[in-house]
């Protein structure tokens, strides 16, 4: 798989060239939130953060679809795998995320039919090689993964398959926001919104919390340079006292989205009042299958009510998914917890904050 | 390199296109015999394997020898660029060259499962007579088992491996001193990514193939260069990553490294930005570092260049400091990150 224009986002001279520009404009320290683990982690693998100490104080959102899910889910999934008649379909990096006693691959070795897909409509492939078992895909993640979820629930729909259903743990950027912006101990001035969910969702869903709140923010990609320019223009609006709507990502994302993949969305799914893991219940801030496709939902088909999950109660994610706290700031973080032995899910995610800390940060300074 | 995959495989006699192992393949009678002696010592033979005996007698060469041995278990059999035969060869003389070894003798032992085709079996085997040939190698002692169709991966391969040393250095971790230069010999992921891409479930289209290859003939053309070699390391499961940490472990070093010194194929690249995987901790099967003392850099990139398999030989870093065990990297934008040995097996992320 070919992939273009890789390097052009990576090149050093123009990064010093961004970083000048920051620092001239800059004429004090900004709490900005970068939303999305795929910018966390280009930010921490970079150094973009250190380069920026003085200019930008970044704050680690909680756009990490794994981190988020919350435990009951983790537990629901392991229940069922270990079920003889159930293959559980998942994406890699769920299968490392700890439930209240063990986690998927553990589960794995255990027996449990657990297979790793790449695409929701793999799973749809499995439950039709499978007719005499049961087949259930964790449909975890944000607006990025919705729409192929949407499409596995309208494809087994098509084929009439009766033996596949989606354990749904799916959640919304904008409502977050809301939440972090309307909290007491926010400290947050400016965002970078993420851009591959705006390239699905379109900017619309932002406008209303720019206006409510009187914040900049800045729909931003993944390079470096991407995230540098992003937090230059959300630096530039600071300074001037502004604060729009503005969309750096422009090779990706246009103002009204993919309207195609909203319409499925729309199709397929419902928005209620969904909870966090390490957050809480967020106000409209999920999607579930609506009442059409109620028959591909498996916690409805395996009557799963998980009321005895638990959290480790050493484990700050809430507080770092939130902003309040930066990994560094865990008293576990590299001591009893560590991507071999997580205590939390952002240790387990490529997208986490504590992983990319973890993976990149330890020690150096040391 | 060759390409021996993809012609037809003339059939053995007394093997029919259908066949299949059978748990009497493995249970000391005619038909185990029919296969030892119409497949194993037919493709491999040579003077040690005729003999026929429960042990192969070698002539035993003055001085160190290498010893080493290793069990392929591969998922796909068959992946573009090699196969678990090619694997089973390959891997063993690698790691004999990592020592500087001339590689001499392989040992072959098969794990059958019970209805595996023979076809494919033949094919293996012939893969890796070839693999052996190139390496400069003999197969001269092996076994059979068959285990009941279930508990098994249609083959696994153990082979074990014994090379001469025919230098005085000592080409090992704690050889490693700070001032040595770290030089890769060609882009990295290839191997990793191949696999992955055969792996059923995961249909992208790619044309990338296993870099797979013996190392043996650029390692003893290094020795004989005089190149002070200080340590080599072939850089499979974990990459460079793992390798560069194990050896910074060992020798109590710390190494640093460039990121854009590194070379990736464009399209190894892509498929690793699309999974979430670091190239740096994907496996190879024909890439190896190596760490000499500045002095030899240039003559070591020469005769490293001379071969396919070392084209792109280049410099990727030194060995700064000694006291501690770490492993640091220079990113693409000039700050410098700790490089840390992978948790686990890698897995794809979500988006």
């Amino acid at each position: 798989m070919n992939l273009k224009f890789i390097d052009e986002y990576r090149d050093a001279s123009l990064a010093k060239e961004y970083v000048n520009a920051i620092s001239r404009a800059a004429t004090r320290s900004w709490n900005i939130m970068e939303i999305c683990g795929g910018q966390t982690h280009s930010i921490v693998k970079y150094g973009i953060d250190e380069l920026l100490k003085n200019q930008v104080n970044l704050i680690h959102g909680p756009g990490c679809p794994v981190c988020v899910t919350p435990v009951s889910v983790i537990d629901s999934a392991i229940d069922l795998a270990l079920n003889k008649n159930v293959i559980l379909c998942s994406f890699g990096d769920m299968l490392r995320v700890p439930g209240t006693s063990t986690d998927l691959l553990k589960s794995k070795a255990e027996g449990a039919d657990v297979r790793v897909v790449y695409s929701p409509l793999d799973a749809v492939k499995v439950a039709q090689d499978n007719r005499e078992r049961e087949v259930v895909f964790l449909a975890v993640g944000f607006e990025t993964t919705a729409p192929a979820n949407a499409m596995a629930a309208m494809n087994a729909a098509q084929l009439g398959l009766t033996n596949f259903s989606l354990l749904v743990s799916q959640v919304l950027v904008p409502p977050a926001i809301d939440a972090i912006l309307s909290s007491p101990e926010n400290r947050v001035q400016g965002f970078l919104a993420p851009g591959h969910v705006c390239t699905v969702m379109g900017m619309a869903g932002y406008e209303p919390l720019v206006t409510k709140y009187r914040v900049p923010i800045v729909v931003t990609g993944f390079e470096p340079l991407d995230i540098l320019q992003g937090l230059l223009m959300c630096v530039l609006q600071l300074e001037s006292g502004n604060f729009a709507l503005e969309n750096q990502y422009t090779r990706s994302v246009r103002a009204e989205g993919n309207l195609h993949a909203q319409k499925l969305l729309g199709e397929v799914f419902e928005v209620f009042h969904k909870n966090w893991r390490g957050i809480g219940t967020i106000p409209e801030s999920g999607l579930r299958l609506a009442r059409k496709y109620e028959k591909f939902d498996a916690e409805k088909k395996f009557n799963l009510r998980d009321e005895t999950s638990l959290e480790n109660p050493q484990c700050m994610s809430g507080l770092i998914l939130q902003g309040v706290r930066k990994p560094s700031q865990c008293p576990s973080f590299g001591v009893s917890c560590n991507p071999e032995n997580p205590m939390g899910a952002p240790m387990v995610s490529s997208e986490g904050a504590c992983s990319a800390y973890y993976r990149y940060r330890r020690s150096v300074e040391s | 390199m060759t390409e021996f995959l993809n012609c037809p495989i003339p059939f053995h006699t007394g093997f029919s296109a259908q066949e299949k192992i059978v748990m009497a393949h493995g249970g000391g009678g005619r038909t185990m015999q029919k296969l030892i002696q119409e497949l194993f010592a037919k493709e491999f033979t040579n003077e040690f394997l005729s003999n026929e005996h429960d042990s192969a007698q070698l002539p035993m060469p003055s001085g160190r020898i290498a010893f080493t041995t290793d069990s392929y278990v591969v998922n796909p059999l068959f992946f573009p660029g090699g196969d678990i035969g090619r694997l089973a060869v390959f891997g063993t003389v690698n790691d004999l060259a990592m020592s500087g070894a001339r590689p001499q003798y392989l040992s072959a032992g098969f794990i059958l499962e019970e209805g595996f085709s023979i076809e494919s079996l033949i094919k293996v085997v012939r893969s890796m007579k070839i693999a052996a040939d190139l390496s400069g190698v003999k197969i001269v002692t092996g076994d059979t088992k068959v285990v009941e169709k279930g508990k098994g991966d249609g083959v696994y391969i153990n082979t074990a491996g014994v090379g001469v040393i025919e230098h005085s250095l000592k080409i090992e971790p704690s050889s490693v001193c700070v001032g040595d230069r770290v030089l890769i010999s060609g882009d990295l992921g290839r191997h990793g990514i191949a696999i992955m891409a055969a792996r059923s479930g995961l249909q992208f289209e790619t044309t990338i193939r296993s870099d797979c290859a013996p190392l043996s003939p650029m390692v003893l053309a290094l020795v004989e260069a005089g190149v002070q070699i200080h340590c080599l390391r072939d850089l499979t499961r974990g990459g460079l990553v793992s390798a560069l940490n194990e050896i910074s472990q060992k020798a109590r070093v710390e190494i640093k490294i460039r990121e854009s010194a590194v070379s990736v194929l464009a399209e190894v690249r892509g498929t690793c930005e699309m999974l979430g995987l670091d190239v740096l901790s994907v496996a190879n099967e024909g890439r190896l570092v190596a760490f000499v003392p500045e002095s030899d850099v240039e003559r070591a990139l020469q005769v490293m260049k001379r071969f396919e398999v070392g084209e792109q030989s280049c410099e990727i870093g030194a060995v700064e400091s000694g006291g501690r065990s770490r492993v640091l990297i220079e990113g693409l934008i000039g700050v410098t990150r700790v490089l840390d040995m992978p948790s686990g097996e890698q897995l794809p992320r979500i988006c």
